[in-house]
């Protein structure tokens, strides 16, 4: 399931509703990613996160379907909150449930180094001399081209 | 062929619009062939499509290429390289 909001999500409550008290899951992988107060060597007072509705949900959904091609996964869970962000606070949860922990981590890994390339979001910093958006990272590219490399049934355990 | 055009993030503030509904010659046909009529119709556009590899597409909530083929009515997205996450 993938969901955009401009709430905050309880890692808890979300994590209880993925496993659903299904007695097959036997492990529990999550990311959360946090905003924080310095980015590039710049003070960050608060961020803007914006999206493409419609186009953001298909993006994840195929993601998460991609991910469930290459794992044996049970369920999956994008969360990513849009809208004001201040430091400290949760951005994106990636969860994952699994028979085993493999599985689930890689999964999980996977689905957040897509997301950091594929679905449409976009930063905008403000700090004390102004807001600007943020620029995208060539590392996140080389993150997502290790994975297209890797044999996809390596990491079944 | 008339096509809604989309803007966002860093393209909207340089474009100053979020988007525009278009009629496009027919020699307009794969997203490439747009990005470089929308260049030619001077500032802002041709600035902020200046950038070739800044500048990604989507056509119809996918995301796409400059060999992607447009069609009657699509909704054709620019935008820079993401960052969410």
């Amino acid at each position: 399931m993938v969901r955009i909001q401009h709430e905050r999500f309880d890692v808890g409550a979300e994590l209880a509703a993925l496993h659903g008290q299904n007695p097959a899951v036997g492990a529990l992988a999550i990311f959360v990613g946090v905003a924080r107060d310095i980015n590039e060597g710049r003070e960050v007072l608060q961020m803007t996160l914006e999206h493409y509705p419609g186009m953001t949900e298909r993006a994840l959904e195929d993601i998460v379907a991609q991910a469930r091609k290459r794992w044996n996964i049970i369920d999956a869970l994008i969360v990513h909150r849009v809208g004001t962000i201040a430091p400290c606070d949760p951005i994106v949860l990636v969860a994952v449930s699994g028979v085993h922990r493999h599985e689930a981590f890689d999964a999980c890994r996977f689905l957040i180094d897509y997301l950091k390339t594929d679905a449409p979001f976009w930063k905008k910093e403000s700090t004390p001399q102004g807001s600007h958006w943020v620029e995208a990272r060539a590392s996140d590219e080389v993150a997502r081209a290790i994975w297209q490399r890797s044999d996809p049934h390596a990491s079944r355990s | 062929m008339k096509l809604s055009i989309l803007y966002f993030a860093r393209l909207r503030d340089a474009i100053g619009r979020s988007g525009e509904d278009l009629e496009v010659p027919a020699a307009v046909a794969t997203v490439g062939d747009l990005r470089a009529w929308l260049a030619q119709r001077g500032a802002p556009w041709s600035s902020a499509f200046a950038e070739a590899r800044a500048v990604r597409a989507a056509v119809d909530k996918s995301m796409a290429a400059d060999a992607t083929r447009l069609r009657e009515g699509a909704e054709v997205a620019f935008f820079p390289p993401v960052t969410g996450g």
